[in-house]
């Protein structure tokens, strides 16, 4: 049943089925069976945000920007788009007013934790956000969890993970200080980082090695 | 009292004649039954059942008349956990309460001799004894379905379960029903599931059942993390097999051939019972393969959690027990349908489980004709905090919560006023007194803001800051989310540094707009029910209690006096007698005088233990706490009218 939820790479290779019909902002739009609301809202040509998307990637669901409302059955329901199966007649809203309201609120909190993103610029420009109320955290990693996930599935390697949880999580290579037993240095990592940042805290040599940004 | 020449149940006979020849062998004779659970072996309950085994072996020497009459039973949880140790004596019921192992020789002689020791009895608020177990307030108001065994049997001893009719609910279902028989008695009995979601069980069956594929599971959830909440605790504890027989018929309904208990870390007995009963259940023959002859397999297993409060989630229960982290996915696919290696998987509370045997023993029109028509059946809360009969109780659904408080709980300790009760544990939220005649079922409590959960109820006085409770949740939640997404780790993290501000008294008014702001994006945009219901204590506590926040934020005043930064400790140098007393007290030579001299509190080195006012004499009474709360009496109306609350 896994497999419900088909990746991109899958659906670009097969003559895409497009088997299902569903609605995104009221526009018709096809979708293959197994397709997932953003990737239908993408081949449609609907932009809808995500940061912690990949098409190679299975969806981690963790960066929330990608949130639809959906109407199923007569109930409005909020998903996120990266991981919810397309349905056939789903009712899908990308920018309703619940959407507007609450995506606004987490770009603000976006803001405290890295604001240099260019999607996050964007939306900040978007909801008429010139400052966030949040205490500001020096953390450049936002946990979108994309470096650990690409090494996983893709490269297969793991050589990155999750350490601590809660407000303690990080992102460090297994073991930590000894990264290059388990990393091959293909540095595709440092490309999919949506911060743009990630390599430096380890000290890999592509970026110039500081401490602060 | 071992019986083991009868290995392998074949059937509901072979239980029944196991039960009546048990029963025939207990005629006549007197059990003390003494509570084993964790409650009553921190009051050293082992101590006393050495003792008093002790004295009765002394007794049999002497050939005392009616010794040998007398059997000693070690039992699970009795709930009364406020007065432990308990010991009950059947058949008469008498009831002995705070036990200690100096009284053994008192209650093995007047046993024998059929006597009560009345020291040791219940005393009512006139001072009159009270004899049986079940006229004792505490359990007078109960209604004991889940929780009654747990007194009667020695969980280590299947035996003992199956005297009291134990394991016949699974022979009826093996032999005498179908599964779909099973499913719909279920789903007619409107029985919800106990860990706090309150989804219909048989509904979450009928999926599982329907789900396609060969291989499925069914787990237990028995990783029970809510601070103060231990009722599942004492059912694994108490009676696990009660919990392995609602197992193995939802497996048998659904077609599970495998089966997981997942018992957090940091219950070491519940895991030791609950294994002891597999080994013996397996040995009778009620686990493995060809189940009293029915031609149906299954066996469990028990996988110890790793003490992530987050893994009591459904879907990180299941990526822990694959041996992943114990993280939440996206449930958009429900776990009955792809769940533990993306089997379909059924996962229910310990107290679900629990219900089971007894649906199916005395049918689904009896279990509904307890609790209210949204919610059937009884439920167990762990009734703590500031209440003088804390314990477990077991009531109907639909009973108010001024019904559980007062008349089970017994009302506030030291004379206190009520403020309010937090119920379901972290995700649950606060509920005030003006709603304590609401009737405890799902919706209801869902309505007021918190929720059943699975069971927590922490009852707080006039004497407990309200910010700081919602900060403690907070606060446990922030370390407990599992840091997966955005808008629970992030969000945990802002409302923590919002109420570190205001505690310290660094509050803006602007910080409870940030809150509700916090509050909207962690209900709507979280991954899972941890964030989804993190913002409950929060709002609650905002709604019933704003006022406290202003006096936080406005005045800088705890009117409960809790939060350390806001309250100050003050000499009267009128009263002070100059003893020096609070003068060597002091961790941090705070206070300075010459004895004869009135003192002082250096304000800028205090750190507000409060060892000083514990210090001060009684006659003097000199050191006063305040925290500008006068102040704030006399002009709350007009400012919170000027700011518009």
């Amino acid at each position: 049943m896994e497999s419900t939820i088909k990746h991109e790479e899958s659906a670009k290779s097969a003559v895409i089925n497009k088997n299902i019909n569903l609605f995104i902002d009221n526009k018709a739009v096809p979708a293959g069976s197994g397709d997932t609301l953003l990737l239908a809202a993408r081949k449609a040509g609907i932009h809808i945000p995500a940061l912690c998307y990949h098409e190679k990637i299975k969806p981690h669901g963790a960066c929330r920007l990608c949130i639809v409302e959906i109407v199923k059955k007569g109930k409005s329901r909020i998903v996120a788009s990266c991981a919810y199966p397309a349905e056939e007649g789903l009712q899908v809203f990308t920018e309703s007013l619940k959407i507007t309201e609450i995506r606004k609120h987490l770009v603000e909190l976006y803001m405290a934790l890295f604001p240099y993103n260019e999607e996050i610029k964007a939306l900040a420009k978007k909801y008429g956000l010139k400052e966030t109320r949040y205490h500001k955290e020096n953390n450049y990693c936002i946990l979108c969890g994309l470096c650990v996930r690409y090494c996983a599935e893709v490269k297969k390697e793991n050589a990155i993970g999750f350490i601590g949880r809660g407000t303690s999580k990080k992102v460090a290579f297994i073991p930590d200080s000894s990264y290059f037993k388990y990393c091959v240095n293909c540095m595709e990592c440092m490309d999919i980082c949506p911060t743009g940042v990630f390599p430096s805290n380890y000290g890999i040599e592509r970026l110039p090695q500081t401490s602060d940004f | 009292m071992s019986e083991k020449e009868i290995k392998k149940i074949s059937g509901l006979e072979d239980l029944v004649k196991i039960s009546e020849k048990l029963k025939s062998l207990m005629e006549g004779k007197t059990v003390i039954s003494i509570c084993s659970g964790t409650g009553c072996k921190a009051y050293s309950s082992d101590d006393v059942h050495g003792k008093i085994v002790e004295e009765l072996q002394k007794k049999i020497k002497e050939s005392k008349t009616n010794a040998d009459n007398i059997v000693i039973k070690k039992t699970g949880c009795h709930g009364y956990c406020e007065r432990g140790p308990i010991m009950v004596i059947h058949p008469g019921q008498t009831c002995y309460l705070g036990v200690k192992p100096e009284d053994a020789p008192d209650i093995v002689e007047s046993a024998i001799n059929e006597k009560v020791v009345e020291k040791l009895l219940y005393k009512d608020e006139n001072g009159s004894s009270i004899e049986k177990e079940n006229d004792i307030p505490f359990y007078k108001h109960q209604q004991r379905i889940i929780f009654d065994c747990n007194a009667k049997i020695d969980p280590y001893s299947i035996d003992d379960y199956i005297m009291i009719g134990g394991y016949q609910a699974l022979a009826k279902a093996l032999k005498e029903m179908p599964p779909d028989k099973v499913l719909s008695e279920v789903k007619k009995s409107n029985l919800r599931g106990r860990g706090g979601g309150g989804f219909a069980t048989g509904l979450k069956w009928e999926t599982t059942k329907n789900a396609a594929g060969d291989t499925k599971y069914v787990i237990v959830n028995a990783d029970e993390g809510d601070p103060g909440a231990y009722m599942d605790r004492s059912i694994l504890e108490g009676n696990p097999h009660s919990v392995l027989e609602g197992l193995i018929i939802a497996a048998y309904t659904i077609g599970a051939n495998h089966g997981y208990i997942y018992v957090r870390q940091e219950y070491p007995f519940a895991v030791k019972s609950i294994e002891n009963a597999i080994e013996n259940a397996r040995e009778y023959g009620l686990l493995g393969k060809n189940i009293m002859n029915s031609g149906f397999d299954f066996d469990v297993k028990v996988h110890r959690g790793a003490g992530a409060f987050v893994s009591g989630e459904s879907s990180a229960l299941m990526a822990a027990v694959e041996g992943n982290v114990g993280e939440p996915r996206l449930k958009y696919i429900h776990t009955a349908v792809s769940g533990l290696w993306s089997k379909p998987t059924n996962l229910n509370n310990v107290e679900t489980y629990a219900n089971i045997p007894h649906i199916i023993n005395n049918g689904a029109e009896w279990f509904r004709s307890t609790g209210t028509p949204g919610s059937s059946g009884t439920k167990i809360f762990s009734l703590v905090g500031k209440v003088n009969n804390t314990g477990l109780v077991e009531v109907p659904m639909g009973v108010t919560l001024r019904d559980i408080i007062y008349k089970i709980g017994g009302g506030i300790k030291g004379g206190k006023k009520f403020k309010a009760v937090q119920t379901g544990g972290p995700s649950g939220g606060v509920i005030p007194e003006a709603l304590l005649d609401l009737p405890v079922d799902f919706d209801e409590l869902y309505k007021a803001g918190s929720m059943m959960g699975s069971g927590g109820m922490i009852v707080m006085d006039e004497s407990d800051c309200m910010v700081n409770v919602a900060h403690y949740f907070i606060k446990f939640l922030a370390d407990e989310s599992c840091g997966k997404c955005v808008p629970c780790r992030e969000g945990l993290r802002q409302l923590l540094y919002i109420y570190e501000r205001i505690i310290n008294g660094q509050g803006q008014v602007e910080d409870l707009k940030l809150l509700e702001d916090l509050c909207i994006l962690l209900e709507n945009a979280s991954l899972c029910a941890l964030g989804g219901t993190a913002q409950n204590i929060v709002v609650t506590t905002l709604k019933y209690f704003r006022q406290e926040y202003g006096a936080h934020i406005y005045y800088k005043a705890c009117p409960a006096m809790v939060c350390k930064p806001l309250i100050r400790y003050e000499i009267s140098s009128d009263k002070c007698s100059g003893c020096t007393r609070c003068v060597k007290v002091c961790p941090v030579d705070a206070i300075s005088g010459k004895p004869k001299e009135a003192h002082a509190i250096d304000q800028s080195l205090c750190i507000k233990c409060g060892a000083c006012m514990e210090e001060c004499p009684e006659k003097y009474s000199a050191i006063a706490k305040s925290t500008g709360i006068f102040e704030y009496e006399k002009e709350k109306e007009a400012v919170f009218a000027d700011k518009g609350q």
